[in-house]
């Protein structure tokens, strides 16, 4: 078996194994629920656990295509569909805690947060803006829209994903470690796709015959 | 006899082995808060004490470490009588009662124990402030050793807070060793802290070691931290914000909806006159 052109059948456990272990922290959260494990504050645990999952498989799914540049291994971007929307998911239950469990609906407090609470006039656009691309995730879409177009929309994952660690920055009320960790890598992988832009390298979408990274 | 073989006991047992003990002749509290006491289980492992690290979980995991014995407190500064205070001394220096106080953090969560302890003048008038002592300035204990979230500089070690000379000197101001009728429990600010009810939860000091009586306002390890979110009184507020977090609503540990945060977390009827004549929304 190579690594760098496992066959069919390989590649399709990996995409199983990668999306069972992409929902272990929302099962575990599930368990917690029922077992009525989730602490003093259930509902802070929650919005901070989809909260920080949403970020980490965002980040995740920002590696894909650096780590198939670095290894020539083409068929991670068959895994990054799967992570992208799994990002979505979890940020979905992110805003699905705070909507419903912490806000309970009071929409005057909710565009009160929206105008006054800097972490969260960042969150929302930052969640707004994963929608087009959760939408946009099928193939249909691609054809639709036309590789470059889709692929100029899906950059709007970058401003999510800054927007997303800024949210984090500024909710943390004194130790940054956390947020910190997340900047760094955010800059390595933004800085990366920098480097190969300003090179003229960009990676192509669809990798041309014959490409080499 | 008993008592001696107990007292010796306790010297050789580690002193983990004294948290869960009961503290004797506490006088019961008399007028009873309406509100739902919080169970112990939630008050011991739902805690705010950076000494110990910044996630909400890590007191209740770290502060094992902390020493309780010996323990004294230094009393210094603008007072006749200045003195130190051994912790066993302390614990006998006036009547134990037990207070149901609500506390209300910034973080907009809030909860109900059932304190035990003293007003906090029962100790200042034993070292009589002179005419100078405007302020009170509480030093907590700085040991990294003792307190593993020191060594990382997340706040201006060692913890200090403030009082007014006023505000320090009202009844409903505790000094605090105990909770639920035991001794304090480590990640609760043991062997003694302070309790103002009226103030976010910041206000109160825990294991404090020194207690200075000075004439200016002293400089609090969250006012350094973040001047324009942490102010000197930090009195509950619900008309004015922090900014990361509206002050208007809080949710009670243990409830689903949350529920309007009052005036002085209800405590207006007694401590209100303190502050008339000041704007609030600048002195918060
Ligand atoms: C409508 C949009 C959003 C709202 C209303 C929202 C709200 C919140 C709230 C209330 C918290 C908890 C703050 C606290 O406990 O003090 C939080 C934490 C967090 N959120 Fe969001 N958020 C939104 C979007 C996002 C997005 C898009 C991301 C990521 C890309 C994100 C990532 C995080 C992270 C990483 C945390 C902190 C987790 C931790 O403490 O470990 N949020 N959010």
């Amino acid at each position: 078996m190579s690594l760098k052109k496992p066959d069919n059948k390989i590649i399709a456990w990996i995409k199983i194994a990668v999306f069972l272990l992409a929902l272990i922290p929302v099962l575990n959260l599930g368990i917690s629920a029922y077992i009525d494990n989730l602490g003093a504050n259930p509902i802070e645990k929650l919005t901070r656990s989809t909260g920080f999952w949403t970020l980490t498989l965002l980040l995740i799914s920002l590696t894909v295509s650096p780590l198939r540049r670095l290894t020539g291994w083409n068929w991670l971007m068959r895994l990054r569909r799967m992570l992208g929307l799994f990002v979505f998911f979890y940020a979905s239950l992110h805003f699905l805690t705070y909507l419903l469990l912490d806000q309970f609906f009071a929409w005057a407090s909710i565009v009160n947060d929206i105008v006054k609470r800097p972490y969260i006039t960042v969150g929302f656009p930052a969640f707004m803006l994963l929608i087009p691309l959760a939408v946009t995730s099928n193939n249909r879409m691609i054809k639709l829209l036309g590789g470059k177009r889709w692929l100029l929309l899906h950059r709007l994952v970058y401003l999510c994903a800054v927007g997303g660690v800024v949210h984090y920055w500024w909710l943390v009320k004194k130790d940054l470690s956390n947020p910190l960790t997340f900047a760094l890598l955010l800059s390595l992988l933004l800085g990366f796709r920098l480097i190969y832009w300003l090179r003229g390298l960009n990676i192509p979408l669809i990798p041309r015959k014959g490409w080499q990274p | 006899m008993k008592l001696a073989t107990g007292a010796a006991l306790s010297g050789f047992l580690p002193d983990w082995v004294l948290a869960g003990e009961q503290l004797a002749n506490v006088k019961k509290s008399t007028e009873a808060l309406s509100d739902k006491l919080t169970p112990l289980k939630d008050i011991t492992a739902y805690n705010n004490f950076y000494e110990f690290g910044t996630s909400k979980e890590d007191p209740a995991q770290n502060a094992g470490s902390l020493k309780t014995r010996p323990w004294t407190i230094t009393v210094e500064g603008e007072v006749n009588k200045p003195r130190v205070f051994d912790i066993e001394e302390l614990l006998k220096l006036a009547p134990m009662e037990e207070r149901v106080y609500r506390l209300r953090c910034v973080e907009a969560w809030s909860m109900v124990i059932p304190w035990v302890g003293y007003s906090l003048a029962e100790l200042l008038k034993r070292v009589e402030p002179t005419g100078k002592a405007k302020f009170v300035e509480f030093v907590s204990l700085e040991d990294p050793k003792q307190m593993p979230g020191q060594k990382s500089a997340t706040l201006d070690w060692p913890y200090r807070e403030g009082l007014r000379i006023d505000e320090a000197m009202h009844p409903l101001t505790l000094l605090a060793a105990g909770l639920y009728g035991e001794v304090l429990p480590k990640q609760n600010g043991a062997p003694i802290r302070l309790v103002v009810p009226w103030k976010y939860g910041y206000k109160s000091a825990k294991s404090i070691v020194k207690i200075r009586l000075v004439e200016k306002q002293p400089v609090t390890s969250w006012m350094k931290a973040g001047p324009n979110e942490y102010g000197f009184y930090s009195n509950v507020n619900p008309a004015v914000d922090h900014p990361r977090w509206t002050q208007a609503k809080e949710r009670r540990i243990g409830e689903f909806l949350k529920r309007p945060t009052l005036p002085f977390n209800g405590y207006a009827d007694q401590v209100a006159q303190l502050y008339s004549g000041m704007d609030l929304t600048k002195n918060f």
